[in-house]
């Protein structure tokens, strides 16, 4: 198992003092918690981040820590000594309060896994947990619907109230017209009840995976369009892309540079479907060879034309 | 033992943007006292249809807010009102990004 440096995880030394301590994780919490920081390993660095607070935190477990000596490095292949927490007396059975069941196994070793004591033992029928889980989507499935297969773990207990880590698969129907952020909820797919009560249920947060071409704002859909200098300046009908398939759009002579076409309903389906947002982006023909080298020319010669006149000089 | 599941494509319920969620659900959901969720629409972080509390529905897109609500309460010690301005801000966030390149 790896060795973790808590301290360097929270970016302190070992001489930090306890409020000192708690401003660097309460800074570096800020800075990566999944719900501020859309970097994808920012869960994994404010899990990070949490159990090393767990520990360094708690004067307890933090001497328990710092006994393991200041020679460890970060990623050492690790093995608790024997006997390494003798003398130390933990309030709380050593076990972490929050019980949360993704610490490391390092954590685990030291001070112990939430165990089946700090389980409610209910004798009364109750309702099985909620369960929480994302489904990654593709903006096309929004429009079309689509079959997306889960794979999902939840810790459970068994009969004998042992914690274990159930993996299942779960083949969703992703409805037409979901949004991002929307939520579906599975019934009786969330965790088994309690004295033959009913199960807690599933609920699925829809997020989308980026796309190469579209933004995607509730219903609304955006799509930068590249088009020729002279479909802009003369008019003209280009085929455009949409998530439900190309269409034909007229773009007027003399329009321009960003100008924004609006194609109602053309965005994700719904009650109220959305639109979609064609916003135009000029491409110039590069100058590759000698002929179109000598329309630029050309073009240059002919044509009066200072895109500067606005700025005065 | 290991039981294989059998795969049938499971159908789920939309939480729709109009009326969809009670006090009680939303609780439930959350896993959390009903004081809590009062708090939050108290601090207009949620903003349910109905006077009462008994006729309170919350709009589907409530149990992300306040979910999101919960975990920053929690995992940074931020207050109500904190919580709410993070959420504004977080919200306008990410409009600008998803309008970007426009």
């Amino acid at each position: 198992m790896e060795y973790k440096d808590y301290y360097q995880i929270l970016g302190i030394d070992r001489k930090t003092t306890q409020d000192e301590i708690k401003k660097a994780y309460r800074k570096l919490a800020r800075k990566y918690h999944p719900d501020v920081n859309n970097a994808t390993d920012a869960e994994e660095r404010f899990k990070e981040l949490g159990e090393a607070y767990e520990v360094l935190k708690d004067p307890e477990k933090r001497a328990a820590y710092d006994r393991l000596g200041a020679d460890w490095q970060k990623g050492h292949d690790f093995r608790p000594p024997p006997d390494w927490d003798a003398g130390f007396e933990f309030s709380g059975g050593g076990f972490t309060e929050k019980g949360e069941s993704d610490f490391s196994d390092f954590f685990e070793a030291l001070f112990g896994r939430r165990q089946s004591s700090d389980v409610r033992h209910t004798a009364f029928r109750s309702q099985g947990e909620d369960h929480h889980a994302k489904v990654l989507i593709d903006l096309e499935d929004a429009y079309h619907g689509a079959d997306r297969t889960l794979n999902l773990s939840a810790p459970e207990l068994d009969s004998e109230g042992h914690v274990r880590i159930r993996e299942r698969t779960l083949k969703v129907k992703i409805p037409k017209g979901v949004k991002q952020g929307q939520h579906i909820r599975l019934a009786g797919q969330g965790s088994p009840g309690l004295g033959g009560g009913p199960a807690g249920d599933l609920y699925l947060q829809i997020e989308f995976n980026p796309h190469s071409m579209y933004q995607v704002e509730g219903r609304d859909v955006y799509l930068e369009l590249p088009v020729a200098p002279w479909e802009v300046a003369l008019g003209a009908t280009v085929k455009t892309p949409t998530p439900g398939g190309p269409v034909g759009l007229k773009i007027p002579a003399g329009s321009f540079q960003g100008r924004k076409f609006r194609l109602k309903g053309k965005g994700i389906p719904g009650k109220t479907p959305g639109n979609l947002y064609v916003v135009l982006r000029i491409e110039l023909p590069p100058v590759t060879s000698e002929r179109n080298k000598k329309m630029y020319r050309e073009m240059a010669e002919k044509m009066a034309f200072n895109p500067r006149a606005g700025l005065g000089v | 033992m290991k039981k294989k599941e059998i795969l049938s494509v499971l159908e789920g319920l939309v939480l729709e943007e109009g009326n969809a969620l009670t006090l009680r659900q939303l609780c439930r959901v959350c896993s959390v006292h009903a004081e809590c969720i009062i708090e939050l629409v108290d601090e207009g972080i949620l903003e349910p249809t109905g006077t009462a509390v008994e006729q309170y529905r919350f709009h589907g897109d409530s149990l992300r807010r306040a979910r999101t609500a919960f975990r920053l309460q929690r995992d940074l010690g931020i207050n109500l009102a904190g919580v709410a301005l993070a959420l504004d801000l977080l919200e306008e966030i990410e409009q600008l990004r998803s309008r970007i390149r426009f």
